[in-house]
């Protein structure tokens, strides 16, 4: 996207009213262009020669570096910014643009010769009377024409634009294409006479012009635009004449943009004469030129017609999403310079006929008015429409993720009930009955008696039944637990616990402390010293299932989640276990 | 030395026939010989072949008798000329066995010489025994037993006759030996070039591996087994039926609350509180938690009234509802439960359509066999909206089970207490040749959705089917508890290969 700079005190005064950056920055945001970059003249410069970076005094001009969109050549200047930004805050009203009435008998007049076709055919031309000039506004003027030079007339293969002062020159102008040789001329900035192919010898050394001597290089014939009495005024698309150079003085602008692409030529034009008809004695007058082609055609321009476009409001309401009234519908359009007139057909339909300026050549649809319209009411302030969508169950995604985890450090699935004996959740375990056990009434078997509390029963059951398999054993499960709960309808509430458990010839305590370690890795936990309650740490226990001093809690964020540690040998032999075993249990809902 | 032995009798002969008696001629141990063998042959320098042959060797109790004599020329042997009593010759006996051999094995013997004799003794007619006297009848024998184990020691042939006998006082017993004949194999050459068996770090260091020959791999054998975890093949079902559901767009329901009352379980979703699935043999009720402490009271009421007295164009039930069966705790048989808590919570606010699903375990009460457990896990879709069909069923149904592989479908009418229509979904199994029942489905009552709130012109229609029963068939386990539960083989678990489904 192009950025332009501008001095923040002009925009500022061009606005009206001055901004903190979080205001202006507010308003660009709205409009749909971005602050880039506050800067002043001589960072750019220190940037540029990168020297060290220094704090800017307070006298240096402070300079907004703009983004605007691609598609808006209207706001590459301070002039079209300043515009836009004061009809969008509904300070001025949409200019009207005029061409000059005069005679064509008067009309200043450019002939086209057919040599042209073979290099570059078509020339569009305007005239500014009476413009005042500044050193901002002639600068802003240079600007202009180097960042469309830039951006639409694509580094001026496109189009190319030449700015003369009129008073220098007499007409009727012709735009010919010419043997480099026989065209000779003191271009711009230079003092002494050059023939054209010298002159394109002499810019090969020359760091801005260099780049776009091969758009005609090879090319048997240049083009080049003379005056009445055969004074060069520019060698498109490369340099101007010094004789017609512009300066502050100069009252009365001649404009011509030479090109391969018309409609282009005729947008650039169209953005030159519109942006500084500003500074014209006749506000946004511009004074018409006609050009001649060899085939006789004539042409008026600049043309600074009006596009007209019938949309209807249905069209712009259900594309918004936002229902609003033909009025303020037509009162957005206006912020946006887009002038609208409604009418509501037989079968009631209302339309507009939308009148889009010559400053608006990003206008070609009516989609683009509909966009204009939501920009005018605020995207911000649209209210939102949702579409159906699904919510996960995080806690299961959650445990799913773990379990992937799990297998792959190396611990392979195992499914048990969650049913088991009275015994098997108490008293193999060596525990007591904290009588937190959801309790069946009626079972059929001893096997079904209470709702499991732990993990644990069914992880040694299952390494019990598995005395056959290679060692290790490295097994895991994670799945819910139930425990009596007072806050629940029902007076029970499940709990999803992770539970491993690694069998071999040694007990690999280490390797399930390695595993706790995975885990909180896993879970984005740092390990913290005891006490400390950002993460976790390991602090010695004393539960029944573990053997003395080879046990630990799990403490996260300051809450116990969890026990690990070496089997006690009695829990092993209650489950036919003969081989060493440490175990792993911990509630994963704390890690939600 | 062994591998120069036979390598070098190949250069100059055409065959080695038999590597034992190579292995004796070369005075090579046998075993040494037999390794070479193997290794010469996996490099393809020998082609080697099997021989097996069956030969006798002494048994421990053989070994013995072939050292010091039978028993019974030994016994005959402890008789003097003159005779002797019954106690002196066990003394007699045991005294000419040799010193290092133990008291126990001496007596042991004797009574083997005891018996062996009195048997031979009858046919050999060698001594007399008496009641208290024993006496010689002849006075020399010959003891062919240990003449004929010295025999069989030295690799002679004995006759199978013979061979038999000492079989059956289990003196000798067969051995399957094992050997080679061995020829040149395609690689051969006198003296074995050292091969490679793997690239190394050093080959590589060295520039060597050009010149490397590198032995031929057994691609008979396979490869080492990889480490590493694997996910419960239950599990890898549940998450390919997962990705299916969101797929169709049906968002998850929280089914983590095993413990749920008789009211929402049964009472919500119209299921009579005399119904035989609330009998006690088919459902765990709770001791501990036994009832539950808080239902919504409005709704409560409106369920009593169309189950004892109906309404919303229904007769209801016309029977007395009561309140202490609706409270009383369980074990939830179905996620169904479930779906009514949450049907109950969309009727709360202002209707949006829904679609849900849930996998998660279920209980009943009944006895475990090979396709039954206490508890299993429930897969459950269902759609809440306006304007359903039975046709809009049925192509769910498809889609959903198409997914699962199974695209031929046909319905049965049914019953379930809470949907009407109900049909039982059947799935051709190619496999099977037949239809198998896959699954219930319906569209649940106006009496179980119009008491919730919902609005009167909104349908559910509904489906359910266990987990394990699609992932047996998918897996070919045929007995539940190979799948779930504590008594599953590990190694089982690991050999699963991933889930397809809906793919």
């Amino acid at each position: 996207m192009p950025t332009v700079s501008v001095g923040r005190d002009r925009l500022f005064q061009a606005l009206g009213r001055t901004y903190t950056e979080e205001e202006f920055e507010d308003l660009c945001f709205k409009f749909g262009i971005e602050l880039d970059d506050v800067t002043t003249e001589k960072a750019i410069i220190r940037k540029e020669k990168h020297l060290e970076e220094e704090e800017p005094s307070e006298d240096e001009e402070v300079i907004y570096k703009i983004e605007v969109p691609a598609n808006r050549y209207d706001l590459l200047c301070l002039e079209g910014l300043a515009q836009a930004l004061r009809i969008f805050n509904g300070l001025d009203p949409i200019p009207t643009y005029n061409v000059g009435r005069i005679s064509k008998g008067s009309m200043l007049k450019m002939h086209v010769n057919s040599e042209t076709s073979k290099i570059r055919p078509y020339v569009v031309c305007a005239v500014l009377r009476g413009v005042t000039f500044d050193e901002a506004r002639y600068n802003s003027f240079i600007d202009l024409q180097d960042r469309l030079h830039q951006n639409i007339c694509r580094r001026r293969t496109l189009v190319a634009i030449g700015t003369h002062d009129l008073d220098t020159i007499e007409g009727p102008l012709t735009y010919e294409a010419l043997p480099p040789p026989e065209i000779s001329f003191i271009p711009l900035k230079q003092t002494k006479n050059f023939r054209a192919d010298e002159l394109m010898e002499f810019y090969k050394s020359d760091l801005k012009l260099k780049k776009f001597l091969h758009i005609i290089e090879n090319s048997p014939v240049f083009p080049v635009i003379y005056d009445r009495n055969r004074t060069v005024l520019s060698l498109p698309p490369i340099i101007n004449g010094a004789h017609s150079a512009i300066t502050l003085k100069t009252k009365n602008v001649f404009i011509e943009c030479t090109a391969t692409d018309l409609t282009k030529a005729n947008i650039v034009l169209n953005t030159m004469v519109t942006m500084f008809s500003v500074y014209c004695e006749r506000k946004f007058e511009v004074e018409p030129v006609e050009v001649i082609y060899p085939d006789g055609k004539s042409y008026i321009c600049p043309d600074l017609s009006l596009y007209q476009m019938v949309v209807p409001l249905s069209y712009i309401t259900s594309a918004v999403g936002v229902s609003l009234p033909a009025n303020e519908v037509a009162s957005l359009l206006n912020k946006m310079q887009l002038h609208a007139e409604h009418s509501v057909s037989a079968k009631n339909e209302t339309s507009f006929t939308i009148s889009v300026p010559p400053t608006r050549s990003d206008i070609i649809h009516p989609c683009d008015v509909a966009e204009d319209v939501a920009i005018a009411y605020g995207y911000n302030e649209i209210p939102k429409i949702k579409h159906p969508s699904l919510r996960p169950q995080s806690l299961n995604q959650f445990s799913d993720l773990i379990r992937t985890e799990i297998a792959m450090i190396g611990y392979t699935e195992v499914l048990t009930w969650i049913l088991c004996s009275y015994k098997e959740n108490f008293t193999m375990l060596n525990r007591k009955d904290d009588k937190l056990a959801a309790i069946n009434g009626n079972p059929r078997s001893a096997d079904f008696e209470v709702v499991r509390t732990s993990l644990m029963p069914g992880i040694l059951k299952t390494v019990g039944h598995n005395k056959d398999h290679p060692k290790p054993i490295k097994i895991f499960e994670v799945g819910d637990v139930v425990l009596l709960d007072e806050s629940k309808d029902v007076g029970a509430s499940n709990h999803c616990h992770l539970a491993a458990l690694y069998c071999g010839a040694t007990s690999g305590f280490e390797l399930i402390h390695g595993l706790v370690d995975r885990i909180m890795e896993v879970t984005g936990t740092p390990f913290v010293s005891a006490g400390d309650g950002s993460g976790y740490y390991i602090q010695s226990s004393d539960e029944p299932e573990f053997l003395p001093g080879r046990q630990a809690s799990i403490i996260y964020k300051g809450k116990q989640i969890g026990t690990f540690g070496i089997v006690h040998p009695q829990v092993l032999d209650n489950f036919d276990i003969p081989d060493p075993c440490s175990f792993v249990e911990v509630n994963i809902e704390s890690f939600l | 030395m062994a591998e120069e032995a036979v390598l070098g009798y190949l250069e100059k002969n055409e065959e080695i026939s038999d590597s034992g008696k190579f292995a004796e001629e070369k005075g090579i141990n046998h075993d040494e010989i037999v390794n070479i063998i193997k290794s010469l042959n996996g490099f393809r320098l020998v082609d080697a072949q099997d021989i097996k042959k069956e030969r006798w060797v002494l048994t421990s109790e053989g070994d013995l008798y072939a050292k010091y004599g039978s028993p019974e020329v030994q016994l005959f042997s402890a008789v003097p000329p003159e005779g002797i009593t019954r106690e002196e010759l066990q003394r007699v006996f045991t005294s000419r066995l040799p010193d290092d051999l133990e008291e126990k094995l001496k007596s042991s013997i004797y009574k083997i010489g005891s018996t062996q004799h009195s048997k031979k003794a009858i046919k050999n007619k060698w001594i007399e025994m008496g009641k208290s006297q024993v006496s010689r009848k002849v006075q020399h024998v010959d003891d062919k037993v240990r003449y004929l184990l010295i025999q069989i020691q030295n690799g002679e042939v004995v006759s199978s006759e013979d061979i038999d006998a000492l079989k059956r006082r289990k003196l000798i017993s067969s051995q399957i030996w094992k050997g080679y004949s061995v020829k040149k194999g395609p690689k051969y050459a006198p003296k074995r070039k050292k091969v490679a068996t793997d690239l190394t770090r050093e080959n590589l260091q060295r520039g060597d591996w050009k010149e490397l020959e590198f032995k031929e791999y057994n691609f008979l054998a396979k490869g080492q087994p990889t480490e590493g975890g694997c996910l419960h093949p239950l599990l890898k079902v549940r998450r390919q039926i997962q990705m299916i559901f969101l797929q169709m767009g049906f968002e998850e329901m929280p089914t983590n609350n095993f413990v749920e009352s008789s009211f929402w379980n049964f009472d919500a979703l119209f299921q009579p509180q005399q119904h035989p699935a609330r009998d006690s043999h088919d459902t765990f009720f709770l001791k501990e938690p036994s009832t539950t402490r808080r239902l919504p009271e409005d709704y409560v009421e409106r369920v009593k009234r169309v189950h004892e007295s109906g309404g919303y164009g229904s007769r209801g039930y016309g029977y007395e509802w009561k309140r202490e069966e609706a409270n009383k705790n369980l074990l939830r048989t179905h996620t169904t439960a479930v779906s009514s808590r949450m049907l109950y919570a969309l009727a709360q606010g202002p209707f949006a359509p829904k679609r849900y699903y849930s996998i998660d375990r279920v209980f009943r009460n009944e006895a475990v066999d090979r396709t039954h457990l206490a508890e299993f896990h429930q897969i459950e879709g269902l759609i809440c909206d306006r304007g359903l069909t039975l046709g809009h069923l049925i192509g769910v149904l498809h889609d959903f089970f198409s997914r699962l592989g199974m695209s031929k479908l046909k319905f049965k009418p049914a019953y379930n207490p809470y949907t009407e229509p109900s049909m039982e979904i059947f799935s051709y199994h190619e496999g099977l040749q037949k239809w198998v029942e896959i699954g219930n489905s319906g569209m649940f009552r106006p009496e179980m959705l119009l008491p919730m709130g919902l609005p009167e012109d909104v349908q559910v229609i509904a489906w359910g089917l266990s987990l394990e029963r699609p992932t047996m068939i998918l897996y070919g386990i045929d007995n539940i508890r190979d799948l779930f539960g504590h008594k599953v083989d590990l190694s089982l678990i690991k050999r699963n290969p991933i889930c397809r489904l809906g793919l």
